[in-house]
């Protein structure tokens, strides 16, 4: 091995990533990565999106590329003929934390082996996300409307709606270029897009999503192994049941909520569905009777907020023709875990008997 | 080690070499790998322990040292440079606390000066008692390892480690740092260890090269090799160390391949295969016998990619610093057998074992008046010394069941070997029949491994058995 021979690898090498940055620059090919997935192919596809916090127990992990979240979610898998697709939004609630994937919402739905009016297999499919915001919803909704549902189901609570939920979504940031792209398309005003700038496109800019991206694939295995997708602690911290002796919904005092309550992305829902019937349940609730339940249902939501809420939402779904469903206190209070919207398998049965019923209608 | 501390210690490396082309070499290497030591070691739940451990190691080379070299290099005068470097070394290391309160070089904060000072004269006070030893006997030599071999033992048996760890932490005053483990994990002891047997033991047999104090530290905490070996022999490192080496661009070609090999096996390879490799955790989750094999095979390569990975960045680092250290592995997965797989994998530890333990201790079994047969000494050979190649790696019933694992697979292959050797001449005549049982041993020998490694890889018998279950596919 010669010096010269040494300094020309150094320099090929060199001159190869400079030129693999330009190129990263000019045409953004990892926004296509996410579209590549071992899931469906190697391992069998997840029953709800990617979402953890500790991948190396839940053999799970957050990744807000929406592209990356279809493509590792069973729901990409072809139709089969007598297959009727019910497709299940929301937030935490639905996606299922502390339950096991045959514990949620749609896993218990589907164990009840329902069949719709002309004989097709009702199959349900967890498209959840632990992130409480309607417009969240709006993005997952309107990328799954290519995997043909043949209805919704969207779960929705106060806190969901556009300016209710004080902290940050780092989901929605992820992905504001094709929110923006929605509201466009629905004639509505645009959020603030987070402009991604040459250093954000190289290999260094992209080194976290590629990261990601690849420890996904490889806790597939993990997934595939142990059906595993998230932590199951032994204890929790369950939800409060003795609340404050406090009205404020987050920062507000008591006041008129039906003008600051944002509707429209329930109507963008519906145009984004079609004529794919779309079901709107509000999600039920913890109903608190402890400590100063009477000022607080929880630890969300003051009475005169959610009560508000309620009125204004029952009076919109009268007047817009929803098919809306109020089950805020279907569940007793010992069926919630560790958040006041979080049940317990057997709260989980009891929404899903309802929700049956409903569909058997 | 992060990528970082591995990038930064090859840079240093490299810089080395070209500042001291001529002359200074072993001094730089020497500043370096004691700066290393105390860099490296990882935190420790008792107080100021990461800070006394290297310098106990520091204390215990000089003290082999004495006991180890030939008599022209045996001078207080010709020790006292070398013994001047490390003291200062240490007190400029205890002096950061001074800058920062937290550790700089050290993990955590360093103790107090005085206390390093008491340290340090107690440490000079038994290297002098040595020093009045006018020729060390065999018995001292004796000590000296049964010294290294109790420490080993303390730290590798999990009840003894706890037992010493309370013990240190009573008497510094009970200081644990809250939410920490109490044991005792000291940074490479384990080849420091027996670089330092090795010289006690060819000292006794006279056999040993006449070195200096700083070769012959540098020799055992060489900053590349300290954490994961290769454990080298003193007489091949100290004359790469002796010789004149500028930088030569194969040296630096060859170091440069050697290290981004070993930078990809361990953080790309070994990593990645780390998320689903086989473990205490998953074992009891995974719930078919395919996916348990799959498991079971990413444990395997990861393991290989992890130790070989780390033994090219040794080398790497090493051909830069102009040491050619001993390979370690040689695609042991492919060997037809699992004496030939032994011969290839983690070689050094090995031929260190065959050297101070399996060839003494055959010759002790074949010296008896009434000969044992030929069967009896291998087997008793064979699995005394994977047994204790197995307790090398942690004194607990998993890695004792590797070992027997090990033994009895290597038991088995000779016995086979012998029966076959009759007929040596009638497979030499079907070359195509030798090829297949050849694929055939690789396979078999591989999976063997494999399989040995469900007892590594798991913490209790009761844990491997329940993975061999799975992997047969019974619930």
């Amino acid at each position: 091995m010669t010096g010269k021979f040494i300094r020309n690898v150094i320099l090929k090498a060199l001159v190869l990533f400079i030129l693999l940055n330009v190129v990263l620059v000019a045409f953004s090919p990892f926004s296509e990565l996410g579209h590549l997935s071992l899931y469906k192919l190697v391992f069998p596809g997840r029953l709800r999106f990617p979402f953890g916090e500790n991948p190396t127990q839940s053999y799970n992990l957050t990744d807000n590329d929406l592209e990356v979240l279809f493509a590792s979610h069973q729901v990409v898998q072809p139709k089969a003929a007598d297959e009727y697709r019910v497709f299940v939004m929301g937030d935490s609630s639905v996606w299922g934390t502390l339950l096991r994937p045959e514990q949620t919402l749609t896993g218990q739905l589907n164990s009840l082996g329902l069949k719709e009016a002309s004989g097709r297999r009702m199959v349900f499919y967890n498209l959840g996300y632990p992130t409480i915001s309607l417009w969240k919803d709006i993005l997952l909704m309107d990328r799954a409307m290519q995997y043909q549902p043949d209805q919704i189901i969207w779960l929705v609570t106060l806190e969901s709606f556009p300016g209710m939920n004080p902290s940050p979504s780092p989901f929605l940031a992820a992905n504001s270029e094709q929110l923006n792209r929605i509201l466009t398309k629905y004639a509505l005003p645009g959020m603030p897009v987070d402009n991604t700038t040459w250093t954000q496109k190289i290999l260094f800019g992209q080194r976290r999503s590629i990261a990601d991206w690849y420890r996904l694939q490889l806790y597939g295995v993990m997934w595939a192994a142990t059906g595993i997708d998230q932590t199951y602690p032994m204890d929790y911290t369950p939800a409060q049941r003795d609340l404050e002796a406090d009205s404020k919904f987050n920062s507000l005092a008591e006041t008129d909520l039906a003008p600051l309550l944002d509707l429209s992305p329930l109507e963008v829902g519906k145009k984004v569905a079609g004529d794919v019937p779309l079901r709107i349940i509000n999600e039920p609730m913890l109903v608190s009777t402890g400590t100063n339940s009477d000022i607080r249902y929880n630890f969300f939501y003051p009475r005169w907020a959610y009560d508000q809420y309620r009125q204004v939402m029952l009076a919109q779904a009268g007047v817009q023709g929803w098919h809306y469903l109020d089950l805020w206190d279907l569940v007793p209070q010992e069926q919630f875990t560790n958040s006041a919207i979080h049940l317990t398998p057997a709260g989980e049965a009891l929404l899903v008997q309802r929700i049956a019923a409903e569909l058997q209608k | 080690m992060s990528i970082i501390t591995i990038l930064a210690l090859a840079g240093i490396a490299l810089l080395t070499r070209l500042i001291f082309r001529k002359t200074g070499r072993g001094w730089a290497v020497l500043v370096v790998s004691v700066f290393a030591i105390y860099y490296l070691q990882p935190e420790l739940s008792i107080r100021n322990l990461d800070f006394w451990l290297p310098t106990a190691t520091l204390v215990l080379i000089v003290m082999s040292w004495v006991l180890t070299a030939a008599p022209e290099e045996r001078t207080w005068k010709k020790a006292l440079p070398a013994l001047a470097v490390m003291v200062g070394l240490v007190l400029v290391i205890a002096l950061t606390r001074l800058v920062s309160l937290i550790g700089l070089i050290t993990p955590s904060r360093p103790p107090q000066i005085w206390q390093v000072g008491i340290a340090l004269g107690a440490g000079a006070f038994f290297v002098a008692l040595l020093f009045l030893l006018k020729k060390p006997s065999p018995g001292w030599l004796l000590g000296g390892v049964a010294v290294i071999i109790a420490l080993l033992v303390i730290l590798k048996l999990p009840e003894l480690n706890s037992l010493f760890a309370g013990w240190i932490n009573q008497i510094s005053g009970g200081a644990v740092i809250p939410g920490k483990v109490l044991d005792i994990r000291w940074l490479g002891f384990s080849y420091i260890a027996f670089r330092l047997i090795h010289t006690l033991r060819d000292r006794q047999a006279g056999r040993l090269p006449a070195v200096t104090l700083q070769e012959y530290v540098n020799y055992v905490i060489f900053f590349p090799a300290v954490s994961a070996g290769p454990i080298d022999r003193l007489e091949r490192f100290t004359a790469d160390l002796r010789a004149q080496a500028p930088l030569n661009s194969e040296d630096l070609g060859e170091g440069l391949k050697r290290l981004v090999l070993g930078l990809f096996k361990k953080f790309a390879l070994a990593d990645s295969l780390a998320i689903f490799a086989l473990n205490a955790v998953n074992a009891s989750q995974v719930r078919t016998a395919g996916w348990t094999w799959v498991l079971l095979y990413a444990f395997t390569f990861q393991i290989y990619f992890d130790f070989s990975g780390y033994t090219d960045i040794a080398i790497g680092m090493g051909r830069w610093l102009g040491f050619r250290l001993p390979e370690n592995f040689e695609h042991p997965y492919l060997k037809p057998s699992l004496t030939l797989f032994w011969n290839s994998w983690h070689i050094t530890l090995t031929q260190w074992f065959r050297a101070y333990f399996f060839n003494p201790f055959t010759r002790w079994l074949r010296s008896f008046k009434r000969p044992l047969n030929t069967w009896l000494i291998i087997f008793l050979a064979q699995s005394a010394t994977m047994l204790l190649i197995g307790a090398w790696h942690g004194i607990t019933w998993n890695f004792i069941l590797w070992g027997a694992w090990h033994a009895l697979g290597l038991f088995i292959h000779n016995r086979w070997s012998e029966g076959l050797k009759p007929h040596a001449d009638w497979f030499d005549q079907r070359p195509r029949l030798k090829s297949t049982l050849k694929i055939v041993g690789v396979l078999a020998t591989f999976n063997y491994v494999a399989l040995g490694w469900v007892w590594f890889a798991l913490p209790t018998m009761q844990s491997s058995l329940g993975v061999f279950a799975k992997l047969l596919g019974v619930k």
